[in-house]
């Protein structure tokens, strides 16, 4: 046991099954702090699944998620969330009818029971805390649009900021810049490293030039399983990675 | 002194709203109304309370119940009770063969008053009992399910069987409830005659102040991050367990808030109509509050009042004319607000402004929510000169 405690995410024998279709099967995967982990692999590969997993989105059906030394399978979301591990869906999923100043106040970690939320005050560290959030995720100029007015690679942004100000130990973030220009794109890898100073992230994408640029170390999935890991010079030049998944 | 101003009546627009509400209630109907029709409107603002819990319940955090009449019922059915045992002492009873125990028990066969009647001989403990009982079975329902994710049409359908159960339950334990004739022959509430015309003066007046009470804390619940979270949760309630926050707790805490406030209506019936009867609570009356709260607009807390006033009163005056009609006319309404006006009368409200020059928002905001939640919500309370 005491070699798992140097991970910040220790995730041994991980298996999921859908009607008997394994999604996930029997995964390991390690994952150090402030590294930035990207998963790769084919459609179907069970990428979102892991992060699904992981966050409690969907029960494991054996296996077991340790973060920080605490056993996450079980546990209802939003503990997972207070346990430090925060997560950016597919689809951007922020409250469009709510402002990005709102949005990002939902997210701010404390108060967030029923009686905190009644007394919760914004007070000036509040808005300090998301007019500095929003400036890191470029919408410093947006606080009052609501989400809905905002574009696609916006909103990205917007999701990654409503994570930060959960200040996550664990960044969770499937497919971070799909839909966004080469200009956006370029400004989240500047985004991504810059968060990954203070935390671990682990990152969904199939844009290969941008995993490129941020990604620590790369683990290719396929059929639930591990494919290949390492750097991503390694896993490009893997023969198994490019017969199921590069090389086409 | 601006903050609390903000937080209680919305800032200026939300202010002006309620005070023209009020205004009607207390100074204009009452001086233009004899006393039996001001009376009816006491039994409409009755209905009022519900309609206003539904808006916090169904338009802002997204769970339609059809039962609130369960809670409405209960309310009254403790009001009544208070109210039954003080009508029945012992020397207006005294051709019973028991003395001194409601008459419809005497019927009964009942020889003594059976002990959950007990406690509501004490006045204190049917005001605690009024809300609390209420918002108890509203946690314990609220809890089974929606800890267990039980939601949408799910939730409308059970709380609707559960709206029959109650009634039906009402109904069929005569000697301990009335019975399908409910509790009737109310007179006094110690020893004040409630079936005088200063009396209903008075109890008109002390609904309309509870309901505008009712509407505060609603506004109080709605400015707070609360509000947030609720409008958060009705559009992603899975992203907002990921933002951190328990949505069975929030979901549970506002239904308990709208079964308190339906209960506080019942109660306010039971003292302004004098009687309670299982068929204020089963399926109908529950879906005709939903009706209510529908025409005046789901998002608005003043927009439920007008809604419940406007129907209830083309009620009484259809069903004085053309009584066969009326149910039918109801349930175009219905389905009218629902398919051409989705926010009721204060969506259709907020496009008669827009259209008034030198009304226009200036916040960016979809219309309907500018007018239903933005003078609820003071969001840009600390941060309005900065960003526009």
């Amino acid at each position: 046991m005491a070699n798992r405690t140097d991970f910040l995410l220790t995730i041994e024998d991980l298996t999921v099954s859908f009607d008997g279709f394994k999604a996930v099967d029997g995964l390991n995967l390690y994952v150090d702090r402030n590294e930035l982990r990207v998963i790769i692999g084919p459609n179907g590969a069970g990428k979102t699944t892991v992060l699904d997993l992981i966050c409690g989105k969907t029960k494991a059906t054996a296996g077991s998620i340790v973060f920080k030394d605490r056993q996450l399978i079980g546990l209802p979301e939003h503990k997972i969330v207070h346990a430090g591990i925060g997560r950016k869906f597919q689809t951007p999923s922020i409250y469009e009818n709510l402002t990005v100043f709102e949005n990002l106040e939902i997210s701010y970690p404390t108060g967030r029971s029923v009686m905190g939320c009644l007394a919760f005050r914004r007070s000036e560290d509040v808005i300090e805390r998301i007019e500095s959030v929003a400036k890191s995720v470029f919408l410093q100029d947006y606080l009052h649009v609501e989400g809905a007015f905002l574009s696609h690679g916006q909103k990205q942004w917007l999701e990654i900021g409503m994570l930060l100000m959960q200040d996550p130990e664990l960044l969770m973030l499937d497919e971070p810049v799909a839909g966004m220009s080469p200009a956006e794109r370029e400004q989240t890898v500047e985004l991504l490293k810059r968060i990954c100073e203070k935390r671990a992230i682990l990152v969904i994408e199939h844009d290969m030039e941008f995993v490129q640029k941020i990604a620590h170390r790369v683990t290719v999935l396929h059929l639930g399983k591990t494919l290949a890991e390492g750097r991503m010079e390694d896993v490009r030049n893997n023969q198994k990675v490019r017969d199921v998944y590069l090389g086409h | 002194m601006k903050k609390v101003y903000q937080h209680l009546f919305g800032g200026n627009e939300g202010a002006l709203g309620l005070v023209i509400l009020a205004i009607i209630l207390a100074v204009i109907l009452p001086a233009s109304l004899d006393i039996f029709r001001l009376n009816l409107v006491g039994k409409y603002i009755s209905y009022a309370f519900v309609a206003v819990g539904l808006v916090l319940l169904w338009g802002n955090t997204g769970v339609l119940s059809l039962g609130q009449g369960i809670f409405f019922g209960l309310g009254g059915y403790c009001m009544a009770m208070f109210l039954k045992l003080e009508a029945s002492d012992p020397i207006s009873t005294k051709i019973q063969s028991t003395p001194g125990i409601p008459d419809f028990m005497d019927w009964n066969q009942l020889t003594h008053l059976p002990a959950l009647w007990v406690p509501f001989k004490s006045f204190p403990f049917a005001l605690f009992a009024i809300v609390a009982l209420p918002a108890l079975l509203a946690y314990i329902l609220g809890t089974a399910m929606f800890k267990r994710r039980v939601g949408g049409v799910y939730f409308a359908v059970i709380t609707q069987a559960v709206a029959l159960i109650v009634s039906l339950g009402i109904d069929g334990n005569q000697g301990y409830t009335g019975g399908r004739n409910g509790i009737t022959d109310l007179r006094t509430l110690l020893g004040w005659d409630i079936r005088t015309k200063s009396a209903q003066y008075t109890l008109y007046y002390v609904a309309v102040a509870l309901l505008i009470g009712c509407i505060l804390v609603g506004r109080i619940v709605l400015s707070t991050r609360m509000g947030r979270v609720l409008l958060a949760m009705k559009e992603r309630e899975d992203r907002v367990r990921f933002s951190g926050y328990d949505v069975a707790n929030f979901k549970v805490f506002v239904f308990c808030l709208a079964a308190a406030m339906s209960a506080l209506g019942g109660a306010m019936f039971v003292l302004q109509v004098g009687f309670i009867s299982p068929s204020l609570v089963g399926i109908v009356p529950s879906i005709e509050m939903v009706i209510f709260a529908a025409v005046g607009g789901k998002m608005s807390l003043l927009g439920a009042v007008y809604g419940t006033l406007v129907v209830n009163t083309g009620k009484s005056l259809f069903s004085e004319t053309f009584p066969q009609l009326w149910l039918f006319l109801m349930g175009g309404l219905f389905i009218a607000v629902v398919m051409f006006f989705p926010n009721g009368l204060a969506g259709l409200w907020v496009v008669v402004r827009e259209r008034l020059p030198g009304l226009k928002r200036r916040v960016i905001r979809t219309a309907v929510s500018a007018a239903t939640q933005s003078a609820v919500i003071p969001a840009k309370l600390a941060n309005s000169e900065g960003g526009e």
